[in-house]
């Protein structure tokens, strides 16, 4: 046992764990937050998805004690974090992810949410081909991934101002020049979103 | 006001799941809760002993129990009696559960089941489904005289095909693995169980003959559920059947989650299938008789085999006009860890096999897969192998025509020989299939599923069925039904938890029943209501609902199933209407077949679907998306293997599904036939897309590379050695 000193969601919390427990089952058996999930035995399903920093790591494989010191966002953060920084209600992957159809049983939902998160904080404006890579260590058995990808294009037209296509949100379906003053100003909304934050 | 069916209505789930506030069963924190775990035997079959106990083992830290401690009956109830729940001395799989133990945590647990090893004298296991003496069930359906039109085909200058296609089994693969909670019985001796489960009432069936108590002393609530696909149909009843017994002799709850390990090893898959085709076509490609041999592995215990079975063979003869028709089906028990439910139960299996002939007989006759199809499709007034003559709500020509439209697939150089191209082949493959949506046969008559709604004291209205939320959209689904049958808002519905103790049994959660089935129970149910409830249709329901209830009127009505007055099935002969309607679709898959590796990509599925009335498109496209790629994955990535009766993919590492890379690009066609019996025309959806993607995929690398591959899933192996023998063949 010893007494970690964690940042989650914002908060600084303590709590008494065993040194080999995972980030995972802290969260889950510690601190309450189910919102990770288990879907398989370690590292091949993604479901236990958070952000550290900011970047998505597997937390049924990373040692809680590894990340003190550091931010972690959980799912139960994300609408928080959006909420504190100016934003109103759930964060935009959130919101797409409940509109396009894109959950269905909604346990695969958490770590796949996370991981768009960090995409798009990396890259306000991705490509497909580049959404179905930062997703590709997220497994979902429901939906055939299509809605997935479009509910993340839907956040992206939504966070950047630009109205999506119908049905199919394809964010490639912009006009190039379009896309170009799109990401910029998605750039600049992520940059002031940074320094609310304090990140920065 | 916006339209509710054909509109969207926000899913009431939605805003919990997005914000991680769902509780699944293993988010559920229960006070005081033990943790149990189930010691299994490691040989496929053997006659069990006894128990050795390290010596280290403290038996005092830990709850044990065996199958003496069944206050009940130690019987798996589900459709025969064969299935222990522990098994007591006859063992007849690997991880046939033989003990239960419970301990206060974790490690207790895990030490506890290291300590306990089964003593078995191990037997010589039946492995090969062929070898099998034992049939857990066997169906003959027939129409016309195949022998005849087979001994005159010569004379009259038919052709005779004969194939034998064989498909292995497939994990479902939710992505939250089963567990239930247990309560301890109260001092009625009611037992209460929690779980991620399908079918409560199935689990509460088991329960009571498990505990030899009464329905109304097992309470079983479903909680959010990860997922099922058919995986949480019959399996979560022995979870909660252990779960309880371990509670009982604790005397305190006990949780019983499985890690994804123990989930993979032993709970049930789809059946491994081997189907024989022997087809006779003239030379315009008229189907002229088709007999069928279909063969399944049950594995050790009936569960559902038989329905399985039914279902598949049903299903065998395609969605063609045929006067001679022969099937016949088997599904035998062998010591493999039992087969079980999988979304499309049997058809995918039988849809496979008569699609790939349908290409066989394409290349046969020289006549354009896609005209053959279209040449041979049941249309109304038709008959199927059963003899059932459609009567509405056919959208067979209509699907195949919108796919064409989509892919051009008509127009596709098909049997033109193609060289193969450095790097990559391309392909292009057609299925065409039909699905039957609800219970095959006099299923929904004895089952007699029930729905009811209520108007609470707000003027609000309380759905109650035994249907279950999986994913599925079956919430949603519900508010878009009452809400457009009430003229109410959907703000104004709210759907009960399906709890045993509040909610009367709509019947499973399964066979693609859900819309067709309970959704008309609920839509009859809400024609009553409105009815009795009355006023004048331009003031606001809640409002007239709420006087309603303060008059004292009687809002609560329940609507039980009844099929429509023709809808006649005869059991002893397998003749008459197998189901009352009929879901259509065709596939197309275009793939890349990587020339060195012999990998197989999917680039893009078109798939044209009939499902009557798409009640929430987004949800309806979601079911076809997510269903075809199961089927996708099953064409060609997916291999579930067994050694000495063992699965081999064990861990998620190994048993593989498709990810976000693998995924196609969808094109989703939704064709509308009204169903004339079914809520605002519906019919069923669930099961149809896992169907028609495996030929689809297969015909598709057969049109790249010219390789007549007669199995799935089609790894790189197995694409290899098809070519193999074929250039063997050809040097011959
Ligand atoms: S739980 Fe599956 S990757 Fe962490
Ligand atoms: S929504 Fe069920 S696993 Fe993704």
């Amino acid at each position: 046992m010893r007494t970690l000193s964690l940042k989650v969601n914002g908060d600084t919390v303590q709590a008494a764990a065993p040194s080999h427990w995972t980030l995972l089952e802290v969260l889950r058996y510690k601190l309450g937050l189910t919102g990770s999930k288990q879907g398989c035995d370690k590292g091949d399903c993604g479901a236990c998805t958070v952000l550290v920093d900011g970047r998505p790591v597997l937390a049924c494989l990373t040692l809680a004690g590894a990340v003190e010191e550091r931010e972690v966002t959980t799912i139960e953060g994300l609408m928080p974090l959006h909420v504190k920084s100016g934003g109103d209600g759930p964060d935009p992957v959130q919101a797409a992810f409940d509109r396009c159809g894109a959950l269905q049983c909604g346990f695969c939902q958490p770590g796949m949410m996370l991981s768009a998160r960090a995409l798009l904080n990396k890259n306000p404006c991705p490509t497909r081909a580049e959404i179905r890579e930062a997703l590709s260590g997220n497994l979902c058995r429901c939906t055939g991934y299509t809605q997935i990808f479009e509910a993340v294009e839907l956040a992206v037209a939504e966070s950047i101002g630009v109205a999506p296509a119908p049905r199919s949100w394809e964010a490639q379906r912009m006009d190039p020049s379009e896309a170009q003053a799109a990401a910029k100003r998605a750039a600049a909304h992520l940059a002031e979103r940074r320094k609310q934050e304090g990140r920065e | 006001m916006q339209a509710h069916v054909g509109g969207r209505v926000e899913r009431p789930e939605g805003r919990a799941k997005v914000t991680g506030k769902s509780v699944y069963i293993a988010d559920l924190k229960v006070e005081g809760a033990w943790l149990g775990g189930t010691v299994r035997s490691d040989v496929a079959r053997g006659t069990l002993r006894g128990f050795d106990f390290a010596p280290e083992f403290d038996r005092t830290r830990v709850v044990i129990v065996t199958p003496t401690d069944i206050p009940g009956e130690n019987v798996q109830a589900l459709i025969v009696d064969d299935q222990p729940i522990l098994a007591a001395e006859r063992i007849e799989h690997w991880g046939e559960p033989l003990l239960l133990v419970a301990a206060p945590d974790a490690r207790t647990l895990e030490a506890a089941l290291a300590a306990i090893r089964p003593r078995i004298d191990p037997l010589p296991p039946v492995l090969d489904m062929e070898l099998s003496k034992h049939a857990q069930k066997q169906i003959t359906i027939e129409k016309g005289d195949v022998d005849a039109a087979i001994r005159a085909a010569k004379k009259n200058g038919h052709i005779v095909l004969e194939g034998t296609y064989h498909t292995d089994s497939q994990e479902q693969l939710y992505i939250e693995p089963q567990g239930c909670v247990a309560f301890p019985p109260d001092k009625d001796g009611t037992i209460v169980v929690k779980g991620s489960l399908q079918c409560p009432h199935y689990v509460r069936k088991a329960l009571v003959r498990c505990f030899g108590v009464t329905p109304g002393q097992a309470r079983v609530v479903q909680m959010e559920t990860g997922g099922g696909f058919g995986g949480k149909e019959e399996y979560p009843s022995v979870v909660a059947c252990h779960a309880a017994l371990l509670a009982r002799a604790a005397r305190r709850p006990v949780s019983m989650i499985y890690d994804r390990h123990e989930d993979l090893a032993v709970t049930p898959k789809r059946h491994p299938a081997r189907v024989r085709h022997k087809t006779v076509v003239d030379k315009h490609g008229r189907l002229i008789a088709m007999d069928i041999d279909v063969l399944l592995d049950g594995g050790a215990y009936t569960t559902l085999s038989p329905v399985v079975l039914s279902r598949g063979c049903i299903h065998a003869a395609g969605p063609y006009r045929c006067e001679n028709t022969r099937i016949r089906g088997r599904v035998v028990a062998t010591n493999h860890v039992p087969y079980g439910a999988f979304r499309g139960f049997g058809a995918p299996q039988t849809c496979f096999a008569i699609e790939r002939m349908m290409d066989r007989v394409a290349r046969a006759t020289g006549i354009h897969p896609f005209a053959l199809r279209h040449k041979n499709m049941l249309r109304v007034g038709d008959s199927t192998a059963t003899g059932q003559i459609l009567k509405d709500s056919v959208g067979s020509a209509e699907v195949l025509a919108a796919v064409a439209e989509k892919t051009g697939i008509d127009k596709h150089g098909w049997c033109a020989p193609r060289d193969a191209r450095a790097g990559k082949a391309r392909g292009l493959g057609l299925s065409f299939f039909y699905h039957g949506a609800g219970f095959t046969g006099s299923g929904e008559e004895m089952l007699k599923g029930r729905v009811r709604i209520d108007v609470l004291a707000d003027g609000r209205v309380e759905v109650l069925a035994g249907s279950t939320e999986i994913g599925q959209g079956t919430n949603a689904l519900f508010l878009a039904i009452t809400a457009e049958s009430l003229g109410c808002e959907t703000a104004d519905v709210v759907v009960a938890t399906p709890d045993t103790a509040h909610v009367p049994d709509s019947g499973p959660t399964v066979a693609s029943r859900t819309c067709m089935v309970v959704g008309g129970c609920l839509t009859k149910a809400c024609r009553e209501l409105a009815a009795r409830v009355g006023g004048d249709v331009k003031r606001p329901w809640r409002e007239r609902a709420r006087e309603f209830a303060q008059r004292g009127g009687d809002g609560q009505v329940t609507v039980q199933y009844s099929s429509p007055k023709d809808v006649v099935w005869d059991d002893d002969t397998y003749t008459g209407d197998a189901y009352p309607v009929f879901g259509w679709a065709a596939d197309v898959a275009e793939i890349e077949v990587d020339l060195v590796t012999l990998e197989v990509e999917v680039k893009r599925f078109s798939t044209a679907v009939d499902v009557g009335k798409a009640i929430q498109p987004a949800l309806v496209e979601g079911q076809i998306e997510g269903g075809s790629l199961q089927a996708v994955g099953w064409a060609h990535l997916e291999v579930v293997t067994t050694r000495a009766g063992k699965f081999e993919q064990d861990r998620l590492a190994t048993c593989i599904i498709p990810t976000t890379l693998d995924a196609p690009k969808f094109d989703v066609m939704l064709v509308e036939i009204p169903y004339a019996h079914g809520p605002f025309g519906a019919k069923g959806v669930g099961e149809l897309p896992m169907d028609g993607g495996a030929p689809a995929v297969v015909a598709a690398i057969e049109d790249a590379i010219g390789v007549h591959l007669t199995r799935v899933p089609a790894t790189p192996e197995r694409i290899m050695e098809a070519l193999e023998s074929a250039s063997q063949a050809r040097k011959q």
